[in-house]
């Protein structure tokens, strides 16, 4: 029987460098989005709190632990990446997601600058900081932005659109790059 | 002419341009305009309307004349203010305006039958014949008037966009923004510091004053050196901000890579956004010319760029010069030239009492009165009260006082106040929330006056940030009191221009309030005062000043006309950065992409994502062979398509029922689980907004799939609904369909391919029509769905996104060898309107539930979303359109969408129209070209013969209308 | 222009969708007449002033009765409508 095989949302596209930028795939083997029903936000903390030691994030935060992570995805809801759930059926919808985003990390000293020229948020480190994370924009597109240290971010979008992705911050880093 | 030692530029780095053709050498540093006054070039624009010959009046962006075309072809860019544009190796300019040539200027006769010409003129003659406006004098009129002409081409240099944000926005680096910069960022707010000019200093890099004893240009570059080295400050020179908005938000415009040879990645300009919680108008003050006659000759200049000329560039702005004013800072203009060595011709103050300690003749209470020289200054005619005198001069220097540089305060339609002091208007508190004026646009015109209002702002803001200010150590600069007597028209033989970019005069000004345009809206655009890029930076005060005058008001309730950004001209490239080529929307390409396109199929847009229209084989020339086959292939052995991009909602929770039963109009909530049903959406309002399957996976989980392009919509909506009506339900929803790669296997020898790769196989036990199951695929866990959209067997495989390019790729191979193969958009078009299957074709916002025959389907045992809208008498009627088949009678070319339709011999006009056609297809099945419509109490006219027409492709066709299943009506073949 | 999400803060507006009056929330049963649901799809106030309206987040998915000024276009804050039915 013929193989299956895999596909990353970025193969062949990434890494890239620009400048003082990298662009590089982050593999998201595994991703869940929770979403605690009505009430059962709290014993779904717990939950993960006991079997992943991540706590629930607030919104536009994360929580991590070892390879571990839980990012706030929007309005009652987190993607918990690279952990392996409990139970929570009765507290949580849980939905895999782990094939439907495609995930750069930018890094570099030019990271912030580049970002800014597609991101309508204020990214400076005092305001967006390390474990800070944000649903915004990407240009046009839907985007979870977080910031993983003081010269690197990991954007997230809907896999369909991993070439544009990578296009948009290719071509804003080449803008940033050429002013020296 | 330069002056040798003169300047803050290093004259020894030489750079070379051309004007018009003509090598002109310019040092690094000089501007279009400093280099061509440097080379005595004068002549540097003919004026919009009359052909007028203009040279270089300022020494900024508000420049009205020198307006020239940079660059060539794609990349030329017209009406840059020469003023503005650095000069590099190899930069083209060419003057506009003007045919043959700068120097004789055929249209130019304009200006002598000006006196048809005045304000009004057009409107008053060219109003009949109507017809000859758009074929005789709009095209004549647009030939003599207007300023340069775009290149017509696509611009493929780069352009940018950012957004930036900070505590503090101070906009102008002269001695206030300066000023108000430090304090605030010594005291710890996060500053931009913004200023338009490629050297930050403002009119400290154009006067010769001191502060704390060094040259004032020296001090900015120490201050600027300390801004530079702080975290918290970002310096940002040739960036003009243009625009004040809600929220604390600025437009602002950087020239990037103007200043250079264009290519490369280097964008030519970046339109930013910036944010800012506070922010500091620093943008200090424009001159105002004076109205005498003739006042607009080459080389009649503001005396504040002829400093600006003098002192910064080193260039003499003639050999003789002559200064004309009406306040104290014209004299500090003779005492600069001549310490230069330029010689002064006179000084001429209108105040009679003015006390003028200058080493030059000096002419009290005088008034200019004419010049002469038809293509370059060469004298003025001065009268006073020792009678009238001609004196030789190429150069005039005139000053009628300063206006403060207003307008970001106004772009929010507040009105700056008069200041009977200054004699012009200055900002008010709260104009803009969060902004506040320092310096010079404050009123304040002094240097030590602007070094302590910037600092004063800069504490007020820091304060107002929260953070706590230095008390700052203000620097010794000269504080001369700044008094002006009211200096607007001198009257005498010869127009007196107002705006020079517009051609406008006071006789026109004046015309206008004749003719009772006295408001100043209606004078603006009865004359065109303060239009066009300029917008009146130049002439609006004075031009107010006339109309006053004219209307026997004063100039406070005269008032101003508004304020708009933008503050300069912003190009359409920079303003749409990021939204070019590929930015324009995001490119959303299925898993199985690349597969498609390796098999030469055409991809077409389908909202944002690109899906294969059809797979051509060798000995196929046209889409309709592929297309044909494809159908064939389906309907007879198995098609492999790509449905992916289906909206694929997951819908979890213990209502999730409930939730479901409130947004379709049939009931979710008996569906078992396993089992797959269709479902229908309307919006509240009764028509139908979206259709789809849901699928229940358990209790409370259900997996629901929307059409293609309104996946978004009904994603919005669905939250809408749970958030906004039904919060009481527990139920959460969140998107999967970039998670599964979906694709369907369609035909009768669908199960047959599907048994051979599945891990346990299937029949119609196990998986009958409608039901859903978890499935392996070659080890890979997915979920298979019996549904059909063609009328075959056929079921939708769904993987993992990861696995969807290899399961399409194993998918399209079985199916080759089973006699099938890939399908695209065109057969499953084809093979939807066989089935009379509907799309956003027919649902396309307004068709309800009854018009698509499915008015059964919405239960009246609960309450859903459009339930009672659609339930309304109008919206049920039997002589709505409803939808149809239409199949041709007889031979016909084709059919086609959008086409209406007529009783068969009635006229095709519009009031005897009885509906129109959808969508419509060849179908290979049918062997016939079939239709989809709606047709006006369509169900009850099966068998009635009907005229289809198009008019605008000039198609008609009878067609027979008839039942819109065309194919297999039974579904037999569907439970296989 | 800036809105304000109550998960996200002060955003720019293009990461918002409009839809228009808040009082669209106030959705009638079955029981209440066609005249009444008419009224309550169609008809509007046109305020000078303080308004509210229905705007989502799309980033972020929450759909939010937003507090507006349309004269001085102040926006005072936003709450979720989740909290606003509750």
């Amino acid at each position: 029987m013929a193989n299956i095989v895999a596909r990353k949302p970025c193969e062949g596209l990434l890494p890239v460098m620009i400048g003082s930028v990298t662009l590089s795939e982050v593999v998201i083997e595994k991703m869940a989005s929770v979403a605690p029903f009505k009430g059962k936000e709290g014993a779904v903390s717990a939950a993960l709190k006991e079997a992943c030691d991540i706590a629930f994030p607030a919104p536009n935060r994360t929580s991590s632990k070892g390879d571990a992570r839980a990012v706030w995805a929007g309005q009652g809801r987190a993607n918990l990446i690279g952990c392996d759930l409990p139970d929570l059926s009765g507290l949580a919808a849980v939905t895999d997601q782990g094939d439907g985003v495609a995930a750069v990390k930018i890094e570099g000293d030019g990271a912030e600058a580049v970002l800014a020229r597609l991101v309508p948020l204020d990214l400076r480190a005092a305001t967006f900081k390390r474990g800070h994370t944000a649903r915004s924009l990407v240009n046009h597109m839907a985007a979870s932005i977080t910031r993983l240290g003081p010269k690197s971010f990991e954007v997230m979008v809907m896999r369909s659109m991993a070439q544009t992705l990578v296009h948009e911050l290719t071509e804003a880093a080449e803008g940033v790059a050429a002013r020296g | 002419m330069r002056i040798p030692g003169k300047g803050l530029i290093d004259t020894s780095k030489t750079v070379s341009f051309s004007f018009d053709g003509r090598r002109i050498e310019g040092v690094e540093g000089d501007t279009v305009a400093s280099a061509l006054l440097a080379n005595d070039v004068r002549l540097v624009a003919r004026s919009f309307k009359y052909h007028r010959p203009r040279g270089v009046l300022t020494a900024g962006s508000e420049e009205p004349n020198a307006l020239v075309t940079t660059g060539s072809g794609a990349g030329a860019e017209p009406n840059v203010r020469a003023t503005m544009v650095e000069i590099h190796e190899g930069l083209e300019v060419k003057s506009q305006n003007r045919w043959p040539s700068l120097g004789f200027d055929v249209l130019s006769v304009n200006d002598l039958a000006a006196p048809f010409f005045g304000a009004g003129f057009y409107y008053k003659t060219f109003m009949w014949p109507g017809v000859l406006w758009e074929k005789l004098y709009e095209p004549l009129i647009r030939r003599a008037a207007g300023l340069g002409a775009l290149s017509g081409k696509n611009n493929e240099d780069r352009y940018e966009r950012a957004y930036a944000f900070c505590d503090l926005l101070v906009i102008g680096a002269g001695p206030a923004g300066l000023m108000a910069a430090l304090t605030a960022a010594r005291a710890g707010a996060d500053v931009i510091l913004a200023d338009e000019d490629s050297r930050m200093g403002g009119r400290l890099l154009a006067e010769s004053e001191e502060i704390d004893g060094k040259p004032g240009h020296v001090w900015a570059a120490e201050v600027l050196a300390e801004l530079a080295g702080m975290e918290n400050v970002r310096l940002m020179p040739r960036t003009t901000v243009t625009g004040a908005y809600d929220q604390g938000t600025y437009g602002a415009l950087e020239r990037v890579g103007l200043h250079k040879a264009a290519g490369g990645h280097l964008p030519r300009e970046c339109f930013w956004r910036i944010v800012a919680r506070r922010s500091i108008l620093a943008a200090g003050a424009l001159e105002r010319p004076i109205a005498f006659p003739n006042n607009d000759r080459p080389g009649i200049m503001n005396a504040g760029a002829v400093r600006a000329y003098l002192n910064r560039w080193g260039v003499a702005t003639g050999k003789r010069v002559a200064v004309y004013g009406n306040n104290d800072g014209a004299h500090q203009t003779a005492r600069d030239l001549m310490a230069a060595g330029v010689e002064v011709a006179a000084v001429i103050d209108s105040r009679k009492d003015a006390s003028v300690a200058l080493d030059a003749p000096v002419i009290t209470g005088g008034r200019v009165i004419g010049t002469k020289g038809r293509l370059g200054l060469e004298e003025i005619t001065v009268a006073s009260a020792s009678g009238e005198r001609q004196i030789k001069a190429d150069c005039l220097a005139m000053s009628g006082g300063w206006n403060p540089t207003v307008h970001l305060a106004c772009h929010m339609n507040g009105r700056p106040v008069w200041d009977e002091a200054i004699q012009s208007f200055v900002p008010k508190p709260g104009m803009i929330p969060g902004m506040e004026a320092a310096g010079a646009a404050n009123g304040v015109f002094s240097t030590a006056g602007c070094l302590a209002d910037g600092a004063r702002a800069g504490e007020a803001a820091a304060s107002d940030l929260g953070k706590k200010a230095a008390k700052a150590k203000l620097p010794k600069a000269s504080d001369s009191a700044y008094s002006l007597e009211p200096l607007w028209v001198v009257e005498g033989k010869g127009r007196q221009w107002l705006d020079f970019q517009n051609d406008v005069t006071v006789k026109d000004v004046r015309l206008a309030a004749k003719e009772n345009y006295r408001s100043v809206e209606h004078m603006k655009r009865y004359t065109t005062q303060g239009m066009a890029p300029d917008q009146g930076k130049n002439s609006n005060v004075a031009a107010l000043a006339v109309l006053a005058d004219a209307t026997g008001r004063g100039i406070p309730e005269t008032g101003t006309t508004t304020y708009r950004p933008p503050f300069v001209p912003v190009s359409i490239a920079a303003m749409g950065a990021g939204a070019q080529g590929k930015g324009f929307a995001p490119q959303r390409f299925t898993t199985s992409h690349a597969a498609s396109v390796e098999r030469g199929a055409p991809m077409i847009e389908a909202g944002m994502w690109y899906r294969p229209s059809y797979f051509p084989r060798p000995g196929e020339s046209t889409w309709r062979q592929a297309c044909d086959r494809e159908v064939a292939m389906v309907r007879e052995a198995v098609g492999i398509c790509d449905v992916s991009t289906l909206g694929k909602i997951d819908v979890q929770g213990p209502d999730a029922a409930a939730f479901l039963d409130f947004v379709y109009t049939n009931t979710m909530s008996t569906l078992p689980v396993g089992k797959v049903r269709y479902g229908l959406m309307l919006r509240e309002d009764g028509h139908v907004m979206d259709d789809g399957t849901c699928a229940r996976f358990g209790e409370g989980h259900f997996v629901i799939t929307t059409t293609t392009a309104a996946a978004a919509l009904v994603m919005r909506h669905l939250e809408f609904v749970a958030q906004g009506l039904r919060p009481d339900l527990d139920v959460q929803l969140v998107s999967v369909t970039e998670q599964w790669a979906q694709v369907g296997v369609v035909g009768p020898k669908s199960r047959d391919l599907l048994n051979d790769l599945l891990d346990a196989p299937i029949s119609d036990e196990t998986l009958p029509y409608m039901g859903h199951q978890a499935a392996q695929v070659m080890g890979v866990k997915g979920r298979l769905f019996r549904i059909s959209f063609s009328g075959e067997h056929a079921y939708e495989l769904a993987v993992p996104a990861r696995y969807g390019e290899a399961l399409y790729r194993v998918l399209v191979a079985r199916a080759e060898m089973l006699g099938g193969g890939a399908y695209g958009m065109e057969a499953l078009n084809v093979l939807r309107i066989e089935k009379g299957h509907i799309t956003h074709a027919e649902i396309h916002g307004r068709t309800t539930a009854f018009d698509i025959g499915f008015d059964k389907m919405i239960s009246r045992k609960k309450d859903c979303v459009g339930q009672k809208m659609a339930a309304r008498e109008g919206m049920v009627e039997e002589s709505r359109e409803q939808l149809v088949g239409l199949k041709p009678v007889g031979a016909v070319k084709q059919l086609t969408a959008g086409a209406h339709i007529f009783v068969e011999d009635a006229q095709a006009k519009r009031e005897n129209d009885q509906g129109y056609v959808t969508s419509v297809c060849y179908s290979p099945t049918v062997q016939s070209f079939l239709g989809l419509g709606f047709l006006k109490n369509g169900r009850a006219r099966y068998g009635e013969r009907v005229r289809l027409v198009d008019h605008l492709r000039g198609v008609e066709a009878v067609c027979e209308v008839v039942n819109p299943v065309f194919f297999d009506p039974e579904g037999g073949r569907l439970r296989g | 222009m800036r809105l304000i999400c109550p998960h996200c803060g002060e955003r720019d507006r293009r990461e918002f969708t409009y839809q228009g009056a808040a009082e669209i929330l106030d959705r009638p049963s079955l029981e209440v007449g066609n005249d009444d649901w008419a009224d309550y799809l169609h008809l509007r106030e046109n305020p000078a002033g303080e308004t509210k309206d229905m705007w989502y987040h799309d980033p972020c998915g929450a759909w939010i009765v937003m507090h507006r000024d349309t004269v001085s276009h102040a926006v005072h804050g936003g709450e979720l409508a989740l909290e606003v039915r509750k």
